[in-house]
């Protein structure tokens, strides 16, 4: 009883503290995506230059004398600045609204931006490029992930021979990021080899059967897939290896070993049972970093997924649409890293909370 | 004494040897570019525009090319200074001047391009110039007559009318060989210039050039630019910026890690909630922000990179310091009476640098890279020649599409020679100075 209170009041100050991370990280980058307000007089002569184009092209107001083109001028530029929400100032009015709406996850409508469907909430433009998202990353992180744990394993049976040396001497290979492989990718595959389409997600005009749009959407993830998993591969493969190294030179392993106990059992029981914590984290932490997809891996490779969109929404300075991507990463994470705590304390029974009693 | 031991270590492993070998090649080049050609001359030489470069072939691929047998050909250059001249009084102020400008081609590629660069001198009256290009199996093709009033050039492969008339664009209706249009004949090829002028003080000089389709070791962009100067600054720039960042950073959050982890409380919870804001806070987006706003300046970028960078330590930092915190011979300096900072400067801090150097190390490629990624997005510092504003260039202006492959993969290789010869010590050096990796 006593341990399920403190339990629960570690968690429940955990998740303040989290949450009020998540808020102060919202509220900065309101800030820098604003560029501390600057933005707003930026905004404020596009809308003046829109309503004197607009007013000056009017013939019915033309032949009006100068002062009072003034007049109306000014009126319909006030009443624009309104409309925009500029007639409040950016500190703190705006900013804070859009904070609200930042942590109620309640982002309302974009100003430039739309989905391809024509519609202006953020959340409709998000969602449209979620699946493509997910459908890349998510082939190949897993792909990654299973590759590199089940490979690490057989090589850290296999320690020192050929294949170990020759996987601990690519490693350096990761210092290259993703987008990287993709352009030397492209240019063997695609330019040299034509064998394979420069980037995009399905041939155009889109073949008319599923089983040809599928095999065409196939050929288009290839290349993206093999440069994420070039880029990952050699370092994750290096680092569980390693990792499993070490907890199978632990003396309770030896003793497994000295036992008789068959080599899956002690994989089994002994080296994968204690790593599962990490795996789990880093398993964890790998399906939150699709919510962000590849700013350049989707841009060197025209894929149309969240990534392209946040930078589009860069481009265009579009403030709700970046707020609305990093607020539901900012949840996410904070979400994830309680969540692990909890799988911490469920999976590793060295945890203990607050004030254990020493011995 | 403990770098030269570290140094006789790294020896022994091979993959450190041929980092080191990278970082040293690396360093001899940074040296010898901002040696060899001054900041403010690699500027005014990346920024100038054509102007600069006009001799040069455009899009021309490396010399090496023909290594391989590609058999492309080279610039040619003929100035009438060198060429055999003949001057005849026509009468009536009227002078003619005779230029054969002849030279080998020993291709069967097309050049590039062709120009002439005029130079007249003459007070009133322009000298007229009778142009005709003679072939090596005796062909004589008439170039047309133009009236040269000042310095010009004179771009044969632009003119619409030469066009018209060899039915191809002039560089290749001049070289083709008549048995086989679709090749250059090699040969001895011959311009004559007949210039008529009508002062007798005036006269004229020309440079006629056949842009050949490799140039220099490295070869040149769209804009003509020679490669090998941005190939060359690239490497200070990069080396500069990815050291500078990855020192910085890793420093920053080492010290800011044992601060936290020395003085609990308070403290440390601040620098656990600024470590979690920089989880959140998504890098790649402040920095284009920050580009498309503020400033595309490397050394802005840079600085921003360090403000985000600072913002907390490190999780496993943190943790390593809580437990060396426990050391007894720290207890022992605090029984001395030793003062905070001295306890976390002179006692705690030292004590885990093995793990910060490798971190560092292998920190280089990622920033590096970063700067590549940066430009590539078409945020690269506005006025320096860097890897990654080659590699955008050549991709923004389709090398992958017009086959011109030495362009994105000469920065390309570069970045990755960098990004390899740091990983390749990085990962050695966490062998060496982690003891948990160091029999494995």
């Amino acid at each position: 009883m006593e341990n399920l209170k403190r339990l629960f009041s570690y968690f429940s100050v955990r998740a303040v503290l989290l949450f009020l991370t998540v808020v102060v990280a919202i509220y900065l980058t309101i800030i820098i995506a604003n560029v501390a307000g600057y933005m707003d007089k930026i905004k404020e002569s596009e809308i003046r230059e829109q309503v004197y184009n607009m007013v000056l092209a009017d013939p019915a107001l033309q032949r009006l004398p100068p002062s009072e083109l003034r007049a109306i001028l000014e009126q319909r530029v006030e009443i624009a600045k309104r409309r925009a929400g500029l007639d409040k100032p950016f500190f703190p009015h705006r900013s804070l609204e859009y904070l609200r709406r930042g942590i109620t996850l309640n982002f309302g409508r974009a100003e430039k931006m739309t989905s391809d469907s024509g519609s202006n909430q953020v959340r409709l433009i998000l969602l449209e490029r979620l699946p493509y998202t997910l459908l890349l990353w998510g082939v190949a992180q897993l792909l990654v992930f299973f590759v590199s744990v089940f490979l690490a394993l057989a090589l850290s049976r296999r320690y020192g021979s050929l294949v170990d040396r020759l996987c601990v001497a690519l490693a350096p290979v990761s210092a290259a990021p993703i987008w990287f492989y993709g352009i030397l990718l492209i240019l063997l595959f695609a330019s040299a080899l034509r064998a394979l389409p420069y980037g995009g997600f399905v041939d155009a005009p889109p073949p008319p059967t599923t089983l040809g749009y599928v095999l065409s959407v196939i050929k288009h993830m290839i290349l993206p897939v093999l440069s994420i998993f070039i880029a990952f591969i050699f370092f994750t493969l290096y680092s569980w290896r390693t990792f499993f190294l070490i907890y199978s030179s632990e003396d309770y392993v030896e003793m497994a070993k000295a036992k008789g106990l068959s080599s899956r059992a002690i994989e089994r029981r002994y080296i994968l049972r204690p790593t599962l914590p990490p795996i789990v984290t880093s398993f964890a932490l790998m399906m939150i970093s699709l919510w962000m997809g590849g700013i350049v891996t989707e841009t060197v490779f025209a894929w149309p997924g969240l990534g392209r969109c946040l930078y589009e929404a860069i481009q265009l300075v579009e403030t709700p649409v970046i707020v609305g991507a990093t607020a539901i990463y900012a949840y996410l994470l904070a979400v994830t890293v309680l969540l692990l705590e909890f799988v911490y304390a469920a999976l590793d029974p060295r945890v203990r909370l607050g004030g254990a009693r020493r011995p | 004494m403990r770098f030269l031991r570290v140094l006789a270590e790294l020896r022994r492993h091979p993959s450190a040897v041929v980092g080191l070998v990278i970082i040293f090649l690396l360093l001899v080049m940074s040296i010898y570019a901002v040696i060899k050609i001054p900041y403010s001359e690699a500027v005014r030489l990346w920024r100038a525009g054509e102007v600069v470069w006009l001799e040069n072939p455009r899009n021309a691929a490396p010399k090496w090319y023909n290594w391989f047998g590609a058999g492309l050909p080279e610039t040619i250059k003929i100035e009438t200074a060198q060429a055999e001249k003949a001057e005849e009084a026509l009468g009536g102020g009227v002078g003619r001047l005779t230029y054969r400008l002849s030279f080998d081609f020993p291709y069967q590629r097309f050049p590039r391009e062709l120009a002439i660069f005029f130079t007249p001198t003459y007070s009133k009256i322009p000298p007229q110039v009778v142009l005709s290009w003679r072939t090596p199996d005796g062909r004589e093709i008439p170039l047309g007559t133009r009236t040269v009033r000042g310095a010009e050039r004179y771009v044969l492969s632009g003119d619409s009318n030469l066009l018209r008339r060899l039915g191809r664009v002039p560089e290749e209706g001049l070289f083709a060989d008549p048995a086989n249009p679709a090749q250059a004949l090699p040969g001895r090829y011959e311009l004559v210039l007949e210039a008529y002028t009508f002062e007798p003080e005036a006269d004229l000089s020309a440079k006629f050039i056949v842009y050949g389709r490799v140039h220099g070791w490295a070869g040149t962009d769209h804009l003509r630019r020679d490669l090998s100067i941005g190939l060359l600054w690239g490497a200070p720039i990069a080396v500069a910026f990815g050291f500078t960042a990855a020192v910085g950073i890793s420093l920053i959050q080492f010290i800011l890690s044992g601060i936290g982890a020395w003085f609990g409380r308070a403290v440390d919870i601040l620098i656990e909630r600024l470590t979690e804001l920089r989880m959140i806070l998504p890098l790649l987006p402040i920095l284009i922000l920050v580009g498309m706003v503020w400033s595309r300046s490397i050394w802005v970028i840079l600085a921003t990179l360090l403000m985000y960078g600072s913002l907390g330590g490190r999780k496993g930092w943190r943790a390593m310091f809580l437990q060396a915190r426990e050391a007894s011979y720290i207890e022992a300096a605090r029984a001395y009476g030793a003062g905070n900072f001295r306890i976390v400067f002179r006692y705690l801090l030292p004590r885990l640098t093995p793990i910060l150097i490798p971190s560092f190390v292998l920190a280089i490629p990622d920033y590096v890279f970063l700067e590549a990624t940066l430009a590539l997005l078409g945020i690269g510092d506005p006025i320096l020649p860097t890897w990654g504003k080659i590699l955008r260039d050549a991709y923004s202006m389709g090398a992958h599409f017009k086959g011109l492959y030495y362009w994105i993969l000469e920065p390309a290789g570069l970045l990755m020679l960098t990004g390899l010869g740091f990983a390749m010590i990085g990962f050695t050096l966490d062998r060496i100075f982690n003891p948990r990796l160091r029999s494995l």
